[in-house]
């Protein structure tokens, strides 16, 4: 005898599938509401007037950033699927370029018929807003269990959108942009700069960190000692350890001239170098001893009864075991080292940290802006390619 | 084929193996078995010096173990333990081929020794060779784990506790294959173990250890039936020693040559243990045996195996 399966009750109220999207929708739409899209000031010193999104913006880019908005809000509601979540993500990256053409063209209607000292900011309205935005993306390609390659892709389609509407001058009204334009010669240097400071510590860092932690992982009793040390550094504030670090470089400098020469000295490069090889320290002996201690100890038996030498044992099973970890270790430390060299600044390093604080002298927030903003997308894009170089590696590691 | 003369190790001033001298022939299948802590797994890895004893000295094929580098020597013994081992960042080919690669076999015989044992344990090459171990089961990855250790054609197979992590059916199963592989191959075999089942089933040896010493040596009817110690005696079990004597012996000691019988035949190889259970299972007190060739021998009777 059949028996019909009793009707499943339907629901009156659908509950969305995804609340990640419409709390994003949500926070975004306060934030373009509640809040002024730009700023207008009489000049760069002081704050401005907020504006508000269809005040500065126009229709247009309103109804562009409502249209995505309530794209990504009727997405929420769709069932969990690959194709969907990458309809989502370009909606999303589609909101987050609207932003930025919004601001730029919002900068350029409002300068039009201001005075020339007149300066438009960014407002906490497009804040949040591309904030939102740039989580929707995130969360997007992340339910889209997007491989390597499509992440790549889409900061890639976004970087290049940015580019495109900056060379189009899109930006070029806004106080930002101002300040970029009155200091190009020394941008691009000061840029270079903070990731010579960073590469140069990172690299010394890892040359001794790495073998500290591999010391730490055979002997017990040097770990314990080791990790004491490298956590009191740990806690120095940075600008303190730049100070400590003047008296005996200035000292060392005027004992050995040619030292001076090579440009050590209680200010600039050498001292912050120093600095963040020091901070560097803990982060990557911790996640070598982690990584390498972490390596199954059967797995090692093994290997060694099937006649591996400590060598191959080290190169062909506990380095590629561990490197996932090894790798998050240096994202730490590149990630950490990328902040802390904006505070070297203060020492004479230069940097993007010279923005940060000649914008702080002067009273100027779109200067400060500039060099943090750098130093944020500085430390996304270090995130981001490590990210992919640890996904790359620990996909495949066949001998 | 392995000689253990004096062999001792202590471990911060506790003995683990006590002045232990053993010698396993050729072609042996010998189990070390006891209790844990008895010094059988010390012993096993003191043969590819995964530990160096402190005193005696270990001949293999007459040739003392230290007279070559560590290295060279577990190139020249399969390896299996407990819990596989298997290095989880290469395919299934690339564990098998781990001690070829380190004899710098030409890529072609690598490849071919690789689908060999593959088949000989029963894993179809095609569909095995590229797969991660997280991909397979318990039991697969046991398997790998023997194919990789037979790969260079070893002289000597060291087996530690190899099924005591896989559930009993393919425990069962596992114990099947490597009583196969010893048959075909007539490679020497050291296994060690604490389960009195599994040594009477694959043992053609049986070397009981207590307290890092040997308490008896001998085959698994001799265990069973002459304990030369109350330790071996309630080692080996009080309680159901009948059954376990019938699991010792074979059918081919209680046949009756040419005499015929009804029903399913069971081959002379069997144990009485196992033609008693043909027997309770389909209810009758007489079997034909036959030969591993199918040809009939003669008949066992019930009576037969209680003589």
């Amino acid at each position: 005898m059949n028996i019909a399966a009793p009707a499943l009750p339907t629901r009156a109220v659908s509950v969305p599938r995804n609340l990640v999207l419409p709390l994003l929708v949500a926070a975004a739409a306060i934030g373009a509401v509640g809040c002024g899209f730009v700023g207008l000031a009489p000049n760069r010193l002081v704050s401005g007037r907020p504006v508000m999104l269809w005040d500065a913006a126009g229709p247009g880019f309103t109804a562009g950033l409502a249209a995505s908005g309530a794209g990504l809000l009727a997405l929420g509601f769709t069932p969990p699927k690959r194709s969907l979540a990458y309809v989502a993500a370009t909606i999303a990256s589609a909101m987050l370029v609207i932003a930025l053409a919004g601001a730029g063209h919002a900068a350029a209607l409002l300068s039009a018929g201001a005075p020339p000292a007149a300066r438009v900011s960014l407002g906490a309205g497009f804040w949040i807003v591309l904030g939102c935005a740039a989580l929707a993306v995130i969360d997007a390609l992340q339910r889209s269990e997007a491989a390597v390659a499509g992440q790549l892709i889409a900061a890639a389609l976004i970087g290049g959108a940015f580019i495109a509407l900056a060379k189009a001058g899109t930006f070029d009204a806004l106080s930002l942009a101002h300040e970029y334009a009155t200091r190009r010669e020394v941008f691009a240097a000061s840029v270079g700069r903070h990731i010579v400071l960073v590469a140069a510590s990172v690299g010394p860092a890892l040359l001794i960190g790495v073998p500290l932690g591999l010391a730490a992982q055979r002997s017990k009793r040097f770990e314990a000692p080791l990790f004491a040390v490298l956590n009191l550094l740990q806690t120095v504030p940075s600008i303190a350890l730049f100070g400590l670090l003047i008296v005996p470089l200035s000292a060392l400098a005027k004992a050995a001239p040619g030292l001076a020469a090579l440009g050590i000295g209680g200010v600039g490069p050498a001292p912050a170098i120093i600095a963040l090889v020091l901070y560097a320290l803990l982060p990557v002996a911790r996640n070598t001893l982690a990584g390498i201690g972490g390596v199954p100890a059967n797995t090692i038996d093994a290997a060694r009864g099937m006649g591996l030498t400590k060598r191959q044992l080290f190169w062909q099973i506990e380095v590629p075991l561990a490197l996932p970890v090894l790798i998050a270790g240096l994202r730490i430390v590149t990630v950490q080292a990328i902040g802390l060299a904006v505070v070297a600044a203060l020492i004479g390093a230069g940097g993007l940290g010279s923005f940060v604080f000649d914008g702080l002298g002067q009273y100027a927030t779109d200067l400060v802006l500039l060099g943090a903003l750098t130093a944020i997308l500085l430390a996304f894009a270090a995130d981001f390619l490590l990210r992919l170089l640890a996904a790359t590696l620990s996909r495949r590691y066949a001998p | 084929m392995i000689e253990l003369d004096r062999v001792s190790k202590a471990y911060g001033g506790r003995t683990v193996v006590d002045n232990l001298s053993l010698a396993v022939p050729q072609g042996a299948f010998c189990v070390l078995l006891g209790p844990s802590g008895c010094g059988k797994s010390t012993t096993l890895r003191m043969i590819n010096r995964l530990i160096e004893c402190d005193s005696g000295a270990i001949r293999l094929g007459g040739e003392d173990v230290r007279a070559v580098a560590p290295e060279i020597l577990r190139r020249r013994i399969g390896y299996v333990i407990q819990s596989n081992g298997l290095f989880p960042h290469w395919r299934i080919a690339d564990n098998i081929a781990t001690v070829p690669r380190l004899l710098h076999w030409e890529r072609d015989r690598i490849e071919a020794r690789v689908d060999e044992l593959l088949a000989l344990l029963h894993l179809d090459p095609v569909a095995y060779r590229d797969k991660f171990p997280h991909q397979l089961s318990g039991g697969e990855q046991q398997r790998v784990g023997v194919a990789r250790a037979l790969a260079a054609d070893p002289e000597l197979l060291l087996m530690d506790e190899p099924f005591a992590a896989v559930d009993p059916i393919t425990r069962d199963a596992l114990q099947g294959e490597i009583a196969r592989i010893h048959r075909e191959t007539g490679k020497t075999i050291l296994f060690v173990t604490h389960d009195i089942e599994e040594a009477l089933r694959l043992a053609t040896l049986i070397a009981i250890l207590d307290k890092g010493k040997l308490a008896q040596l001998g085959t698994p009817l001799d265990i069973v039936e002459n304990p030369q110690s109350d330790f071996v005696r309630d080692f080996v079990g009080a309680q159901g020693i009948g059954l376990k004597l019938l699991s010792v012996r074979k059918v081919a000691e209680r046949m009756r040559p040419g005499e015929a019988a009804e029903g399913e035949p069971i081959v002379a190889e069997a144990s009485l243990a196992e033609a008693l259970g043909q027997m309770t299972e389909r209810r009758c007190d007489r079997l034909p045996v036959v030969d591993a060739t199918g040809r009939v021998l003669g008949s066992v009777l019930l009576a037969d195996l209680v003589r």
